[in-house]
């Protein structure tokens, strides 16, 4: 049987049903316009148009997150790509698995700087996993089948494909491959036995453990084995903020989140501890500050990573352990099951008693005035969804707060921008996780400052009927660097202070959803109640906070984890 | 420490961009960087001689092998191994200084290409060493133009890079 001749265009679409895309996100274009021409003639993948590109890539990325497919943009030639730069690197730095689709210039007009041309590969290459230029369409199926491999196999990330137009006109013979297989790519991903062998007898011979763990364990689906190796060793653990659901948050065993912002008893525990688990996690500056303060005479350090040079990149390792960490943690749940040993009982309960003491620091508490506190509205905002909603969130102080106050409970319902810290993603984030999870409550929380880098996108959410909630902390300020200002610049408030402030409950009326803006404690958990039986709708809600909020604990920018300023202390 | 690194990478454009790309975004160094096809024409070969810490050539490494198209990463200056160097030198060489040129190059193995009445392109390979020698024996004004290729490498005996 002869195969079917397709256009460029054609195989583009049939690539993207083969692989089961439900939504690309996307926004036309010149060089795209054969691409939409397919979008127009099938039904099999729907496209949300949004209303600016890096918006595109932002709900891909949110879709993706909360859903463990992978997300898809579309993006046209020129400033499209350009536009979708922000969110390719937001995601390339979360290792999120997407493709992004660009359109380019016709192949004998690349490099005549032509109307809408850039050099997408190039521009791109620092901030993808992998990214091609197909220059004949006998090769798109195939490129288009590495993408998607590339993006959701070993360390996932982002994987751009640019398509000249001319080659989404030109005819070929249609074949995709089931599978592909590149010589050049073999990602190791099983973890070596005798490495975990040696990880779980030094775990079992600690006195202080600590289990630390990351992003990695959302991106892998390890939590279910995670939450099982942590209850029955009965340590301590704490997640990065990428990591937070991948361990039960209200659990016991957990202490809270550790770094910058993370907790009194995470931070002492991890610079204290005598045999630290890091799980799927970086070791990066705002997790353990300054590594050389971080260093400890004698503390021993197993790393499970995908990703080897994630490896002893900032902080020496003892046990290194590449491969996918479901696998791994699951191959020494298996040892344990084997082994007769446990851990020292007397010396676990000693290392709980100190942590214990620590807790009582009582970290997170903050004092009330006649203003509303950011925090109040997040532990009512998790009592308000039961501590089950998805969480999106932007970048500055609501993030920290949302992360801190907000309890997580399962995987993939915090869904944050945490390496880039890009503002802005907040919104058309939730956008795709709305879409991804129909029926399931979604809210954003940000700032005045995040979410007008993204407001465009409200009016993507009112014509696809996507009802968020927006929690807006509107301090009138960019509050994270007002409170860098005042602790570390002498109360300098150098364009920190938000003026001239849309009225944001007619903005959101404007855009045809429904907006309240709250001004009073008191009236803060009515507002949330009514704002989330509105099921149907987008509510846009403006509490007015307490500008004078801080973060805390804090570790300022180059210190050691446990040189932490309290709330108290100030 | 100065190492060699041999990367075997898929013969593809874009490749070289991603090796020198990396190198310069994460900030290592680059003393010289060749490249060209193998016996295997889907296959290029490419010598890279950088200096860092053993921690920072580890990093070099580990971020080589992630690049998609990078097939195999070896550290030569970890064993025995050759390293080769190609230097076209062009002289000054008219009234006396001419019979010492052509010494000098003798004496380093050199060989001549080119002739003009007042000028000698003298052929070098050697260690980056030798070269250096060489253009360090020659009174600096004498010297008119140099080219050189940076590292080959090479491991010795049956250490060999191939898949």
């Amino acid at each position: 049987m002869s195969k079917e001749v397709l256009t460029g265009a054609e195989i583009v679409m049939r690539c993207l049903a083969a692989e089961k895309v439900e939504y690309v996100f996307g926004y036309p274009g010149g060089a795209v316009l054969n691409i939409y021409d397919e979008f127009f003639k099938q039904d099999k993948v729907k496209h949300v148009l949004v209303r600016h590109e890096q918006g595109a890539v932002h709900a891909a990325d949110g879709y993706s997150r909360s859903s463990h497919k992978i997300g898809v943009a579309l993006v046209t030639s020129g400033p499209g790509v350009t536009n979708a730069v922000t969110g390719i690197a937001t995601a390339y730095m979360d290792s999120i698995p997407m493709v992004i689709i660009s359109g380019q210039v016709p192949t004998h007009a690349i490099g005549q700087d032509a109307f809408q041309e850039c050099d997408t590969v190039g521009i791109t290459r620092p901030c993808v996993k992998h990214n091609f230029l197909v220059k004949d369409v006998r090769e798109l199926a195939l490129t288009i089948k590495k993408a998607f491999h590339i993006a959701q196999t070993g360390r996932p990330g982002p994987v751009l494909v640019d398509i000249p137009k001319d080659v989404t006109q030109q005819q070929c013979e249609f074949d995709y491959p089931e599978r592909v297989e590149l010589r050049s790519y073999n990602p190791v991903t099983k973890g070596h036995t005798g490495q975990i062998r040696k990880a779980v007898q030094l775990l079992l011979e600690a006195k202080r453990p600590m289990i630390y763990s990351g992003g990695g364990v959302i991106l892998n689906n390890a939590s279910p084995q995670l939450t099982k190796l942590v209850r029955t060793l009965g340590f301590p653990i704490t997640n990065t903020l990428m990591g937070l659901g991948g361990y039960p948050g209200t659990d016991p065993q957990f202490v809270g989140m550790l770094g910058m912002h993370g907790t009194y008893e995470a931070n002492m525990a991890m610079q204290n501890c005598d045999v630290l688990l890091a799980v799927g996690a970086r070791f990066d500056d705002r997790v353990i500050g300054n590594p050389s303060h971080f260093f400890r005479d004698g503390r021993k350090i197993i790393h499970i990573d995908i990703d080897p040079s994630s490896i002893s990149k900032r902080v020496k390792v003892d046990v290194p352990i590449v491969g996918y960490v479901s696998d791994v943690l699951e191959e020494m749940l298996r040892l344990l099951d084997a082994s007769q040993d446990r851990p020292e009982v007397a010396a676990l309960k000693a290392w709980w008693t100190q942590i214990k003491e620590w807790q009582r620091k009582d970290c997170l508490k903050y004092a009330t005035n006649d203003l509303i506190k950011p925090q109040y509205v997040l532990e009512k905002l998790y009592e308000i969804t039961g501590g089950d909603a998805f969480i999106t969130s932007d970048v500055g102080q609501h993030q920290m707060w949302a992360a801190q106050y907000y309890k997580f409970d399962k995987p993939r319902r915090w869904i944050n921008s945490g390496g880039l810290g890009t503002m802005g993603f907040g919104l058309p984030a939730a956008m795709g996780v709305q879409m991804v999870n129909p029926g399931a409550t979604v809210a954003c929380v940000t700032g005045e400052g995040s979410i007008q880098m993204c407001i465009q996108e409200l009016s993507t959410c009112k014509q696809y009927h996507i009802p968020i909630k927006i929690i807006n902390l509107n301090n009138r300020s960019l509050g994270m660097v007002r409170q860098w200002q005042q602790f570390f610049y002498g109360n300098r408030y150098a364009e920190s202070y938000m003026d001239a402030l849309p009225d944001f409950v007619k903005l959101t009326e404007a855009y045809g959803h429904v907006g309240m803006k709250i001004e009073k404690p008191g009236d803060v958990e009515g507002a949330l109640r009514e704002a989330f039986k509105q099921k149907e709708r987008l509510v846009f809600l403006d509490f007015i906070t307490d500008q004078q909020e801080n973060v805390f604990p804090m570790i300022p920018g180059g210190k050691g984890l446990t040189e932490m300023i309290l709330a108290e202390e100030l | 420490m100065r190492h060699i690194l041999s990367i075997l990478l898929e013969n593809e454009p874009g490749a070289l961009s991603r090796v020198s790309g990396l190198f310069s975004a994460r900030g290592y160094n680059i003393e010289s960087l060749t490249v060209a096809p193998t016996e295997d024409v889907t296959m290029s070969r490419m010598t890279v001689v950088t200096t860092g810490s053993d921690d920072v050539i580890e990093q070099i490494t580990k971020q080589l092998n992630k690049l998609i198209e990078v097939v195999k990463v070896v550290d030569l200056t970890e064993g025995n191994h050759i390293e080769r160097e190609l230097m076209l030198v062009k002289v000054r060489a008219s009234g006396k200084e001419r019979e010492e040129m052509k010494r000098l190059a003798d004496i380093f193995r050199g060989r001549i290409l080119d002739v003009t009445e007042k000028s000698y392109t003298v052929e070098l390979t050697g260690t980056g060493d030798k070269l250096d020698a060489f253009i360090q024996a020659i009174e600096p004004g004498a010297i008119l133009e140099t080219v050189r290729t940076g590292a080959s490498g090479i491991g010795r005996g049956e250490r060999i890079l191939k898949i």
